[in-house]
């Protein structure tokens, strides 16, 4: 297991906020292979960002660790580069500097001419070549959103993150981007893992398609291998029974599986309660000590 | 009639660059300045009227003008003393809140930066600054006398600690209001300290820093003219406090004007400094 190049292993996250406990995340064990193109799914509030930001180094887990090639993650880095759901540029800076930033900071052995060369490259691979010096206000949202992704993918990570990257964007811009992040995927081969709740674009996108259970307490559900061949294109997948029949496993996940889920929740709940008895036991016995 | 519509006609067809621009100016100079002009006009009457009879306390505009038309066409003139021109007068009082709000500012932003960062900080700061920041810029003057054992800083002093609170406070808003997406970016960039502060605190607590600045600086100019009063020498203050005690009613009058237009100036330059380096941080 550990020898995979991300490893994430038994991983629990529990907030605590004014006395109250709530656990989001029980037991999540996943690994991912290097170039692997990961969808999370699960509904809103599952805790799919909380996941992504474990990863990232940006939340601290309550047990369990992060493993990415061979070193456990403990603070965020550029290793694992993150592109916002809400782009988070620095509106101050032009598309040029903001992806600049990043780049001086990471890229420190290049020279100024090979930094250069590598922002205009990263801007131009999503498209964006033309507009670098605008600043965010005078760009569109999709425009911001692959800014975002480029200024992670300059940072040349070990894995990307992308949480919901897409979810902001009206249909036809997310398809559009869809596409592009599909041909950079095909050309880079980076390892990704992506948040998402859109079913289509889980099923289009990835390699393996992790469904989440509702929390509270969200464990993996099931995993779903996506079979097709590369490269998808949309219109042709419409039509084919595969693709097809992946999408309606993750609906039917989502929505027809949700109540036994449930049910299972329950029982779990009533092991939680038992483990909650023990806990308390150890916290009783480390009080002693 | 006519030639407005002509004027855009000429607007819309022309291709020469200048044509649209003139009819530009045309309706910005009846938007903007025709107004303002009209109002003047008008309460300069009203107070001709209020103040042309014979037992009335104050001088009508008229004869403010004449009055001290000697001190309008010449303000740079210096007899010695406490007897030199408008002009210096002002720059004396300007020189005072330039010494007084730069202190304030560098203060202000790093006090707000240090409450807005820490809330231990925050905690222990906050309220001395709700109760400090209360006194009157005034009742700062007799201990700063105390303290300095001189006029100048304590008129300085006065200035620092007049524009210092509202810098404080929209500093350290500014810095709390920082999005939470900023501070990830940083962190998986994994900038350090200082690169932190230069390239994410400073611009995106900009807009709040600079609405703090504007509100000291018009204050700082509230506080320095009654400062002045009280420490005598030469400023604008004390050139309105000297006037009174000639009974030059006139003299005063136009030392207000004068105070309110250097003050409407000095917030515009605050206000056009801030919009030219926050240009853009509004919006994301």
């Amino acid at each position: 297991m550990s020898n995979r190049y991300l490893s994430i292993e038994n991983v629990d996250m529990t907030f605590y906020a004014k006395g109250m406990e709530s656990q989001v995340l029980k037991g999540i064990d996943l690994a991912v292979d290097r170039g692997e193109y990961i969808s999370i799914i699960g509904h809103s509030g599952c805790g799919k960002s909380t996941l992504l930001n474990i990863v990232a180094g940006l939340t601290k887990s309550t047990s369990g660790a992060v493993i990415l090639d061979g070193k456990e993650v403990n603070s965020p880095g550029p290793d694992r580069s993150v592109v916002f759901q809400n782009h988070s540029l620095l509106p101050w800076l032009t598309v040029y500097e903001n992806v600049a930033l990043a780049v001086n900071k990471t890229q420190r052995g290049k020279s100024k001419a090979e930094r250069h060369e590598w922002i205009v490259k990263n801007l131009e691979m999503v498209g964006m070549g033309h507009a670098l010096d605008k600043r965010p206000a005078e760009i569109s949202g999709g425009m911001k959103q692959r800014v975002g992704i480029a200024r992670a993918l300059a940072m040349e990570p070990k894995v990307l993150l992308l949480d919901e990257p897409f979810g902001a964007l009206d249909a036809l811009t997310r398809a559009h981007l869809q596409e592009e992040v599909m041909r950079i995927q095909d050309e880079l081969g980076n390892t990704v893992i992506m948040i998402t709740h859109d079913v289509d674009e889980a099923v289009l996108l990835s390699d393996r398609i992790v469904m989440l259970t509702n929390g509270p307490s969200a464990r993996i559900g099931e995993i779903l291998d996506i079979d097709l061949p590369r490269p998808r294109d949309r219109i042709a997948l419409a039509d084919d029974p595969r693709y097809n029949h992946y999408r309606q496993e993750v609906l039917r996940f989502l929505y027809e599986k949700q109540r036994k889920v449930e049910s299972l929740a329950q029982r779990r709940g009533a092991v939680g309660e038992k483990e909650k008895g023990e806990k308390q036991k150890d916290e009783k016995e480390k009080a002693r000590a | 009639m006519s030639s407005v519509q002509h004027s855009n006609t000429l607007a819309k067809t022309a291709t020469l660059r200048w044509a649209p621009d003139l009819a530009a100016i045309q309706q910005m100079l009846m938007q903007r300045v025709v107004p303002p002009v009209v109002i003047i006009a008008l309460l300069g009457a009203l107070w001709e009227l209020l103040c042309s009879s014979p037992g009335a306390a104050l001088p009508p505009p008229s004869q403010v003008l004449r009055d001290t038309w000697e001190l309008i066409v010449n303000p740079f003139y210096d007899y010695g003393g406490n007897d030199v021109g408008m002009a210096w007068q002002i720059l004396a009082s300007l020189e005072r809140v330039a010494y007084g709000y730069s202190l304030a500012v560098v203060a202000g932003i790093a006090l707000g930066v240090l409450v807005g960062q820490s809330t231990w900080a925050m905690r222990g700061l906050d309220p001395v600054f709700q109760v400090l920041r209360t006194v009157p810029p005034l009742a700062w003057l007799p201990i700063s006398l105390a303290g300095f054992q001189d006029s100048t800083p304590s008129a300085i002093f006065v200035i620092f600690i007049t524009a210092i609170w509202p810098i404080i406070i929209n500093t350290s808003v500014g810095i709390r209001n920082i999005p939470e997406d900023y501070r990830n970016v940083a962190r998986v960039l994994r900038l350090n300290g200082m690169e932190y502060f230069t390239r994410i605190m400073l611009p995106a607590a900009a807009p709040y820093i600079f609405s703090g600045l504007r509100i000291g600086v018009g204050l700082s100019w509230l506080a320095i003219v009654a400062a002045e009063m009280l420490i005598g020498g030469v400023g604008i203050g004390f050139f309105i406090w000297d006037a009174w005690n000639a009974s030059m009613i006139s003299d005063i009058v136009l030392a207000l004007v004068y105070v309110g237009i250097v003050g409407f100036i000095l917030d515009r330059m605050v206000a056009f400094i801030g919009n030219r380096v926050t240009r853009g941080t509004a919006q994301g």
